[in-house]
């Protein structure tokens, strides 16, 4: 019975990170990193595009060796290839990164196959269970290339939990997606937590997803750290860049856009 | 400098590449469905072209060295001389670098883009090495096909030889002369060392094919550019590899 199918496991992990850097030929991405991710809980790293939250996620999963400093998952290093063995990690990417050559089924059933986790009737169930949970089973013979935006994401995140993450991490999990189609994603995340208890690190700069769903939020610019609290602390930040990250004034009548009116003259 | 440390890099991960996917082989029972689809890629795929070309080289070959031979009386030799060519030089390098733009272009293409979309990443957070998945069947299955292109080349090319011979007014050498003399001078370790050759030259296509892919950074655009760098590396390497080869193999 596919309703049978646990899917959460039995342990999971916090993750400590200590004077992080990292430069790509020379150029400094992220700068003296250091921070710390309490088993259990959803930690949201914001921050604006291209200040290296992504870099930073890719440490954690152990994609990215830095160039000084260390990332810890519990007592793992998960730059070492072995440390894979030991802790089930799942990212759900941006993109999705799904297999496009594979099926709706054939992405998810990828893993319990290669780590031989049961015979083809219980890989069946737990891969449907996991479906079943994102609303997705209709979806299972469909390929990558057919779905949307939204549904790739609920696939990527389905095929995370089949893998019975011990921490789960995403990236830009809302991105490119309608408002309805975020909530639903935000209502996900957070749900997979209530039951599953597992360590959530999110990487957005969405506003509504880190105030919803986040016990903790870091706020990371141009590579390094500028606060880190919780939901209460970033509702009026004192610092101005934060409250206009946070809270953007739009104006309409911006100095630095004269030029075009010259020029339309 | 620069580039001097770039090419030293990628022969080194491309080494590493092939001694991490043979740390595989064992795994290689279980990733049967895989290799058949590799078989299937890199030997049935290429049969056509394979075929056809390798019909008219020897037909070409035939119908020169008939037209200069005719001037000696030596045109009974043309079974000979077509034999030999095909089997030792112009069978194993014709298929590799059939190869090499049929499969190994695809390969570095797929391979790209797996990188570049991520989903190369997301093979390593999942625990499943690309080597064991993706690089190892695809050797172990250019292994196995490389001979059975490389005899069927042979044979066609015989085959169109023999045609061109009968066929061609000047020449008129009848198929049992021809077999007769690609018969009389040809032995086993001609085939063999043919058959060695294409064996070298199909993994070396495949092994580059698949490091240049799985090391590709960037966008879009940088797909197109690994398949590109692949084709010429592996042209370049296909004759550079055949004069070392046959040099131990004379």
């Amino acid at each position: 019975m596919a309703g049978s199918t646990s899917l959460i496991a039995e342990k999971t992990f916090g993750v400590t990170i200590e004077k992080l850097n990292k430069s790509f030929d020379g150029v400094p991405v992220l700068k003296d990193i250091s921070l710390e991710v309490k088993p259990g809980e959803i930690f949201v790293i914001m921050g604006p595009s291209g200040s290296g939250k992504s870099v930073l996620l890719r440490h954690v999963a152990g994609l990215e060796v830095p160039t000084s400093g260390s990332v810890h998952i519990g007592d793992f290093n998960p730059a070492d290839p072995a440390t894979r063995q030991q802790i089930h990690l799942a990212l759900v990417f941006q993109a999705g990164a799904l297999f496009n050559s594979l099926s709706v089924y054939d992405n998810l059933a990828l893993y319990p196959r290669e780590h031989r986790l049961g015979n083809e009737a219980q890989i069946r169930d737990r891969v449907m269970h996991a479906l079943q949970i994102l609303s997705l089973e209709k979806a299972v013979a469909q390929y990558p290339a057919e779905l949307s935006g939204g549904m790739k994401k609920r696939v990527a995140i389905a095929r995370a939990l089949v893998m019975e993450p011990q921490l789960l991490l995403y990236d830009e999990p809302t991105s490119e997606l309608d408002p309805v189609m975020s909530a639903t994603i935000i209502e996900i995340i957070a749900a997979l937590r209530e039951h599953t208890a597992v360590t959530t690190i999110v990487v957005s700069h969405d506003r509504t997803l880190a105030m919803s769903i986040a016990d903790r939020i870091a706020i990371i610019m141009d590579g390094r750290i500028r606060a880190i609290g919780g939901v209460a602390d970033f509702e009026h930040p004192a610092n101005p860049a934060i409250a206009n990250f946070l809270n953007p004034t739009i104006d309409l009548k911006n100095p630095r856009f004269k030029q075009l009116e010259n020029d339309h003259e | 400098m620069k580039q001097l440390n770039a090419i030293i890099e990628s022969i080194g991960s491309t080494v590493l590449l092939a001694f991490n996917s043979g740390r595989y082989l064992k795994t290689l029972p279980r990733q049967f469905p895989r290799l058949i689809e590799q078989c299937y890629l890199i030997g049935y795929t290429t049969l056509p072209i394979v075929t056809i070309l390798s019909f008219f080289i020897g037909s070409v070959l035939a119908l020169q060295s008939g037209y200069s031979m005719q001037n000696f009386g030596a045109k009974q030799l043309i079974g000979t001389l077509v034999g030999m060519s095909m089997v030792r030089e112009l069978g194993p390098v014709m298929v590799a670098i059939l190869v090499t733009g049929r499969v190994g272009s695809a390969i570095t293409a797929e391979l790209a883009s797996m990188k570049v979309y991520q989903e190369i990443d997301a093979l390593e957070t999942m625990n499943i090495p690309p080597e064991r998945m993706l690089v190892m069947p695809r050797l172990v299955a250019v292994l196995f096909m490389m001979p059975v292109l490389a005899s069927i080349t042979n044979l066609c090319g015989w085959f169109g030889g023999a045609l061109v011979c009968k066929y061609t007014a000047f020449i008129a050498v009848e198929p049992d002369a021809y077999f007769a003399a690609l018969k009389r001078f040809m032995g086993a370790k001609d085939v063999w060392d043919g058959l060695i050759k294409a064996e070298v030259f199909g993994f070396a296509v495949i092994l580059v094919s698949c490091s240049i892919g799985l090391n590709t950074r960037g966008g879009p655009r940088e797909i197109g550019a690994a398949v590109t760098k692949a084709v010429v590396v592996s042209l370049i390497l296909i004759l550079v590899l055949d004069y070392f080869v046959t040099k131990v193999l004379i």
